[in-house]
């Protein structure tokens, strides 16, 4: 079984974020990246499919240069080779062109099994594992807990809100989002990391894949939230235990 | 002719908001209001399938959905059906000189992006709270075409795991951890600021996702909704998943050290501090204060 799961490189999560000087999207001067959370959960449990049912593992990550961290971390855990699509204007991509790249590229492959994090930490629309299902046309299911396959179909354990699941069944070829915490993450050993060196990265370009940039969406600029509360900051411990005591009235 | 759109899921408390979203955008742009609620067996290629045929149909130029997780699953194929983005979980709505933009967040809350959508339709997904449901006359209500070919995914019953032995809703007193903990060892702080205050212990969803603490502890979207009286939110950024689910709290304290957590915005009162310098203070200063 051939699988192929995308996967995003984003600001590392405890960044301190500021917009940069044109307003448009924040300051990536000092940032450190790494791999999409749920992606990596996606990762893991494209992983432990091969584990089971043996088959190949690829790797695909639109990006710039830098990038290519994030995908020799993916080859370091167990891909057996990558895509690199590279793009060093990613972040000027939306939702639907950056599909466009990543549904290009898994079908020069032609695989069983695509899987995405539910979203990314960075812009966290959420939709590319879906719109690449619509441009593949090929089923899908979103912010899965459990994978089973058996027979060429599939059947995948759905979240849903208030503690609901359910279970849902569909042919392959499919896509489906991996929700975060579906399985215990591993790390690159020694060895991975020395294997990862030789491991295979096809570079492509956009042109190569014959998608162009076409915006259906117009990012304006980035700002700071403001507070919709009139938050009180306190100093020191003592100051607070003050309000838990006067003010909530829990001590 | 052509206007608003507002795609309702059946039963769900956003659809009242989403609808009054549109009858004050419909109102803004001169755009006559419709809403259509699709019923039967949800599955993505049927709704999709269907929602496509009647916006083509009757040529809409806006499409207004709640952010539910059901329209997270369908939404976005409906839109590149149309070679569109969705604009998803957008907080707010404006309309400047007949021209509409919109905000959402990024990373996770800790900025806004302010967006301005290009071509027709726009689809949009709302987050809660972005509008009070309000009234809604003069809203033209659609039906839902048939469905097209079978779809491919085959649902099944829908269910809920064994009973929680947790249930935070009753809770008066709340303290929730979030990342900033850091390792599992460190959640003794946790617990013996709750031990100290009365409160239940609660979680945002990394630290469940890690194992450190059973899911049912997990407050959010994918969690429980909490509304205590006091709810102590430490080393927790506040994403919107988790915000929704205590945003029903009368007072919420956050002790964070980045002053650009979004869990600040909906704090009452924020303290800007190293937790594992705060926390075994806080402990003892509560201990004494209780005598």
């Amino acid at each position: 079984m051939k699988i192929l799961v995308a996967i995003k490189q984003v600001p590392a999560r405890d960044s301190l974020l500021t917009a940069a000087a044109s307003g448009k999207w924040i300051d990536e001067s000092n940032l450190e990246y790494e791999i999409n959370e749920p992606d990596a959960y996606a990762l893991e449990e494209a992983l432990q499919l091969k584990e089971a049912h043996g088959g190949e593992v690829v790797a695909v990550c639109a990006g710039p240069d830098r990038a290519s961290a994030t995908i020799r971390e993916a080859l370091a855990k167990g891909a057996d080779r990558a895509i690199h699509i590279a793009v060093d204007d990613i972040v000027d991509w939306d939702t639907l062109a950056t599909a466009k790249l990543l549904a290009a590229a898994v079908k020069t492959e032609a695989p069983d099994l695509v899987l995405t994090g539910l979203q990314s930490d960075d812009v966290g629309a959420g939709q590319a594992g879906v719109v690449m299902a619509e441009l593949l046309g090929l089923p899908h299911a979103t912010i899965i807990m459990q994978v089973d396959i058996e027979g060429g179909m599939l059947r995948v354990k759905r979240e849903l809100e208030d503690g609901w699941f359910q279970h849902v069944g569909m042919p392959l070829p499919a896509v489906l989002t991996i929700q975060s915490g579906i399985k215990k993450l591993r790390y690159a050993t020694l060895m991975g990391i020395k294997k990862a060196k030789t491991k295979e990265v096809k570079t492509l370009t956009p042109g190569e894949l014959g998608v162009s940039h076409v915006a259906s969406y117009e990012l304006v600029g980035v700002t700071l939230p403001q507070k919709s509360k009139q938050t009180q900051m306190v100093k020191t411990v003592a100051e607070l235990v003050e309000k838990l005591k006067n003010e909530v009235h829990v001590l | 002719m052509s206007g608003i759109l507002a795609v309702l899921e059946a039963g769900h408390k956003l659809s009242a908001e989403t609808l009054a979203a549109a009858v004050d955008l419909g109102a803004k742009l001169g755009l006559s209001v419709h809403s259509v609620e699709p019923g039967g067996t949800y599955t993505a290629d049927g709704f999709t399938d269907g929602l496509a045929e009647l916006i083509r149909t009757k040529q809409f130029q806006v499409v207004l959905f709640p952010h539910t997780y059901q329209v997270r699953d369908f939404a976005p194929k409906l839109a590149t059906r149309f070679d569109r983005s969705l604009i998803s979980d957008v907080i707010r709505l404006r309309v400047d000189s007949g021209v509409l933009f919109v905000t959402r967040q990024l990373f996770q809350g800790k900025m806004n992006a302010e967006i301005k959508p290009l071509g027709e339709p726009v689809f949009l997904s709302l987050q809660a709270g972005a509008y009070r449901a309000g009234e809604a006359e003069g809203v033209v209500v659609e039906a839902m075409p048939a469905a097209g070919a079978a779809p491919r995914q085959k649902p099944e019953e829908k269910f809920r795991e064994a009973a929680r032995a947790v249930d935070l809703s009753a809770a008066p007193i709340i303290v929730s951890v979030g990342r900033g903990i850091k390792e599992k060892e460190n959640l003794s702080l946790i617990e013996d600021l709750a031990g100290a205050l009365g409160a239940e212990i609660a979680a945002s969803r990394p630290i469940c996702d890690n194992g450190w603490l059973p899911m049912e502890r997990q407050v959010g979207s994918s969690g429980q909704t909490v509304a205590p009286k006091l709810y102590v939110a430490v080393g927790l950024s506040g994403a919107i998943q988790h915000l929704v689910g205590m945003k029903g709290a009368k007072t919420v304290v956050a002790i964070n050290k980045d002053e650009n957590a979004p869990i600040f915005e909906v704090a009452d009162y924020g303290m800007c501090a190293d937790l594992f310098e705060v926390l075994p203070a806080l402990t003892a200063a509560i201990r004494a204060a209780k005598g």
